[in-house]
């Protein structure tokens, strides 16, 4: 009992210098976003300013950059979310080798460095355009690109995600429902697609996230266009000013409202589901 | 309203495995007709042909004299109540029950009018508007009956839509599903491994093994006459001897057993080559203590168990094997005590002497 | 095929088929081949493609090969070069650091996260466990870039390290942290972190503690229960973690750009010197196939090693 005692006493110790290694550097960043010195730190003390929020917030680049982004993320779900579930019903119903086969390609991208996903994507693209002789910005680096290249391995996600969802799936009820008349299109609407939407939803958020915060891929295919990220990259390599570190810390704020807006409405529907299903 | 089914020739293969083989019946319209079988016997098989889920390697399913070959299920003129239901958890009962109008693109109000009405029929009204989750079994039953319904199939099929009730419920709900048959004149095809479901509820019983449909009757015929052994044996207990027949008279024959020499019954086309057994239902042996001669072995009485109105008793042979009688308790005979030597007797009328193997070819019915 | 037919119908199949033949061919399979193809081409100016120079050969891979040098090791908590008495090619040199320092990245995150994840899995109070876990995945929520750019800060020669430790007068003057690859081991660690402790915790988690206490009331010490019951039981979990970090150290980019000093080049920085600086893209795709057969060979030795398939890495 002793002996157990210590290694537990042992391992709270351990929680806790991890959990300070894992928060300190953030709060370091944020709390330079405030202090008043040319280089972003926190010691020595300067001062207490908001100058460099008002300065981010009149960076014309940044608010463009931030536009980029949210564009890029949101052609990365329109993308990836319908190719993604197709392709995890299209996999569910197959077996053997085609369905490993299939497997083994759809999860590479995942497996596949962002810089080579970056350059093959650009490469092919640009082939084409030159194969066809067409000059077009279809086929040129630019925002477009980035898109389709985050999409190809974000779409593993979403498929990995919406697969395993369909495992809890009986699909009797999709005969069910083909046996009470419905068509091929209204199963889809009414029972299946009913079913994968925590799987999809739960795709689309991880979907814009990932690209979000994606780096690689865009960095080999964004051509002159900047995103959130590629900003920050460029800034912190060309001398840094805290404006990064006010931009980090905004960062830093709305995703942890967010994931506790999240957390506190998944266990609210827990709940929910909990206090239905008890009666019975 | 009802239709009529037929299987004509009807086999289904699944690779090499032949699951069902050519399976001939005809199905009355507004017939209650049970498939009764073990479990791989291929009677689910025969109805997921006639809901259009497999398409038969050969032979034709007619449903009201039309050929479904390109008929797609969501086009039959059927309504399946899977085994575990299939309910669909994520719409509330009326919806459930709605479903089939709703793909037909019937209005709202009418849709939900319908779905109350049948709720009223299976017995549940006021549940409208629960969820899935909240219902008991037996009302979850009551809620797959009313979705089938709901669609006005000329058929419906059952594919032991009672098994993961309890008891008491199954009982229940086998006079209920009666009921509903008879009052909606639907043409009911019904699965089931349970002899006395397939037996109470039916107006005839298809009992099948092996892909193949061994006998097709009414109840008491499936269980007084027996096509062969394998039927006997599926419905209802036996006493089975091993033997060969000897010379026939007048249906009867002599019986050679390693216990002695028997007359008994000739089944339908036993020779003195066929491979058979001699079958004897416990209900039609007696216990005597008296001599006996003729259909007489003696035992020595092993165990007795009273289950009220009637009593299942082991007796043991010279030989240890064992024999089971069952007798009714008409309130006076007083039951034999374990250990005392009596004789275990039958009657040859009663007694039946069926082919061991199935037959070559499904029968026609 | 004949079942999808079955269950969704034509239309329905065919938009499935569609939709992934477009992600399959179009996004992932072509893009791959034609990096390929490309690598083995001369980069030539546009007039000259398709022309007589215009012929397949290794050249571009073979490009590694050149400028022979002193190979200098920078060895983990080391401030000078390890001097190795061979001569290798540069390219060569930052390849096989890239390979190095990402397997020590990834046993060292193992190392590390091991505990937390059997913490949080068995020890912890199951009711705090998902206060720690909010915690935890802060940094999680906070994109890679800005975690490098912490350590950024953190270990800048006017950072609050070095001003701490010159205020407590343990060192006079501020040290350059990001020389050799101190700060980059660090920095991998920091960032990719996370992508141990989840899939670990997750196969720690899923183990009954009935057999661990099996084994300890067998009179089997800690350290025996970890081994043969705790750890193979969680080896799914590890090999998914294990791979998930080493793709993402040796595919880093910006970790190595931040983190790292002019003597401490890695393998990506390399491609992007070729992609952009040089603009050859030729070549650039050579090395960008041989970063990704580093991966596919890293993939296959996890899994022969752990005994896992390629659904029990991908989750």
């Amino acid at each position: 009992m002793n002996n157990a005692n210590r290694s537990n006493w042992l391992f709270h110790t351990y929680m806790i210098v991890f959990l300070a290694y894992m928060l300190l550097p953030l709060v370091v960043m944020g709390g330079a976003a405030f202090n008043d010195s040319r280089f972003p730190s926190i010691y020595p003390w300067v001062g207490f300013t908001d100058r460099w929020f008002v300065e981010l917030f009149q960076d014309g680049r940044m608010w463009l950059s931030f536009r980029n982004t949210i564009f890029v993320a949101i052609a990365v779900v329109a993308i990836s979310v319908p190719i993604g579930t197709a392709a995890a019903i299209l996999i569910n119903s197959l077996g053997g080798t085609t369905r490993s086969l299939l497997y083994g390609l759809m999860v590479a991208p995942v497996l596949t460095p962002g810089a080579v996903i970056g350059i093959s994507t650009l490469l092919f693209w640009n082939k084409i355009g030159s194969g066809l002789g067409l000059n077009w910005w279809v086929f040129s680096a630019g925002l477009h690109l980035s898109a389709l290249g985050q999409a190809s391995f974000i779409s593993a996600f979403v498929m990995l995600l919406v697969l395993a969802r369909l495992q809890s799936f009986d699909r009797t009820l999709e005969e069910a429902a083909l046996d009470l008349g419905a068509s091929y299109t209204q199963v889809m609407r009414r029972i299946l697609l009913p079913h994968l939407y925590p799987a999809i939803g739960a795709g689309a958020a991880i979907a814009f996230f990932q690209s979000v915060e994606n780096f690689n891929v865009t960095l080999f295919t964004k051509g002159t266009y900047d995103t959130l990220t590629v900003y920050v990259f460029s800034k912190v390599r060309s001398g840094i000013t805290p404006t990064i570190n006010a931009l980090a810390l905004i960062l830093i704020a709305v995703t942890i409202v967010g994931a506790i807006w999240y957390e506190t409405r998944r266990r609210r529907n827990e709940r929910r589901l909990a206090a239905i299903v008890e009666p019975a | 309203m009802s239709a009529g089914v037929d299987l004509d020739a009807v086999s289904a293969d699944f690779g090499k495995f032949r699951a069902v083989d050519r399976v001939n019946v005809s199905i009355q319209p507004g017939e209650f007709f049970s498939f009764l079988g073990p479990s791989g016997c291929g009677k689910t098989t025969i109805l997921r042909m006639v809901s259009g889920f497999i398409t038969p390697s050969e032979g034709a399913v007619r449903i009201g004299g039309q050929d479904m070959r390109t008929i797609r299920p969501n086009q039959r003129p059927t309504a399946l109540i899977f085994q575990n239901l299939a309910l669909f958890p994520l719409m509330p009962v009326w919806e459930n029950i709605a479903f089939g109008l709703e793909v037909r693109g019937i209005d709202k109000q009418v849709r939900r009018r319908k779905a109350e009405e049948l709720l009223r029929l299976v017995d549940l009204p006021d549940s409208a508007d629960k969820a899935i989750a909240q219902l008991s079994g037996g009302q979850k039953q009551r809620v797959a009956i009313a979705r089938a319904l709901a669609v006005e199939p000329k058929v419906m099929l059952l594919d032991e839509p009672l098994s993961a009730l309890d008891l008491k419920l199954r009982q229940h709900m086998r006079a209920e599903l009666r009921t509903i048959q008879k009052r909606t004149n639907v043409t009911f095809i019904y699965i089931t491994h349970d002899q006395g479901e397939a037996l109470a509820m039916s107006d005839r019983v298809g009992v099948m093994s092996q892909g193949r449909l061994q006998q097709v009757g009414v109840p008491q015929e499936i269980y007084n006459h027996p096509a062969n052994g394998f039927v006997a044996s599926f419905v209802g207990e036996n006493n089975i001897f091993a033997g060969k027949p000897g010379a026939a008279d007048k249906g009867l024959a002599r019986f050679e057993t390693d216990r002695g020499s028997f007359t008994a019954r000739l089944g339908p086309g036993v020779s003195s080559q066929t491979p058979c057994k001699l079958y004897v239902r416990p209900e039609h042996a007696r216990l005597t203590a008296e001599a006996a001669s003729g259909n007489a072995i003696a035992v020595e009485i092993a165990d007795v168990a009273f289950e009220g109105n009637f009593a299942t008793i082991q007796a043991r042979d010279s030989d240890g094997r064992m024999l089971m009688v069952e007798t009714r308790n008409d309130g006076a005979a007083s039951l034999p005590a374990t250990g005392r030597k009596m004789n275990f007797v039958f009657d040859a009328e009663r007694a039946l002497i069926l082919a061991d193997d199935v037959p070559a070819h499904g029968r026609a019915a | 095929m004949n079942e999808l037919l079955r269950r969704y119908g034509m239309p329905l199949t065919a938009l499935f088929s569609v939709l992934t033949a477009f992600w399959l061919l179009i996004l992932v399979i072509l893009p791959y081949i034609y990096l390929f193809e490309e690598s083995f081409r001369p980069y030539l100016p546009v007039t000259e493609v398709g022309g007589p120079n215009d012929t397949y050969s290794l050249n571009n891979y073979l490009a590694a090969f050149k400028q022979p040098s002193d190979w200098k090791l920078w060895l983990p908590l080391a401030w000078q070069p390890l001097i190795m008495p061979v001569q290798a090619p540069i390219h060569v040199q930052v390849f096989v650091h890239t390979i190095l320092f990402s397997s020590l990245t990834t046993v060292l995150a193992f190392v590390l996260t091991y505990p937390i994840a059997y913490y949080l899995a068995k020890i912890a109070n199951p009711k705090n466990v998902p206060v720690l876990f909010l915690l935890l995945l802060v940094p999680m929520w906070v994109s890679e870039i800005l975690r490098a750019f912490a350590w950024f800060i953190i270990l800048a020669l006017k950072g609050p390290v070095n001003y701490g430790l010159i205020g407590l007068g343990v060192i006079a003057d501020p040290i350059r942290w990001m020389t050799g690859y101190n700060s980059v081991i660090l920095g991998l660690i920091y960032v990719y972190l996370l992508f141990m402790l989840l899939p670990v915790y997750n196969a720690v988690q899923s183990l009954d503690t009935n057999q661990i206490e099996a084994a300890e009331d067998l009179g089997s010490p800690w350290w025996r229960t970890h081994w043969r019951v705790i750890l193979p039981h969680a080896k799914p979990g590890i090999a998914s973690g294990s791979v998930t970090v080493f793709m993402l150290a040796a595919g880093s980019i910006l970790v190595p750009t931040l983190l790292a000093s002019t003597n401490s080049r890695w393998f990506t920085e390399v491609i992007y010197q070729w992609m952009f600086e040089s603009q050859d893209w030729n070549t650039g795709s050579a090395y960008a196939f041989m970063l990704m057969i580093l991966c596919t060979v890293f993939v296959s030795v996890v899994m022969r090693l752990f005994k896992v398939k390629l659904s029990d890495i991908a989750k």
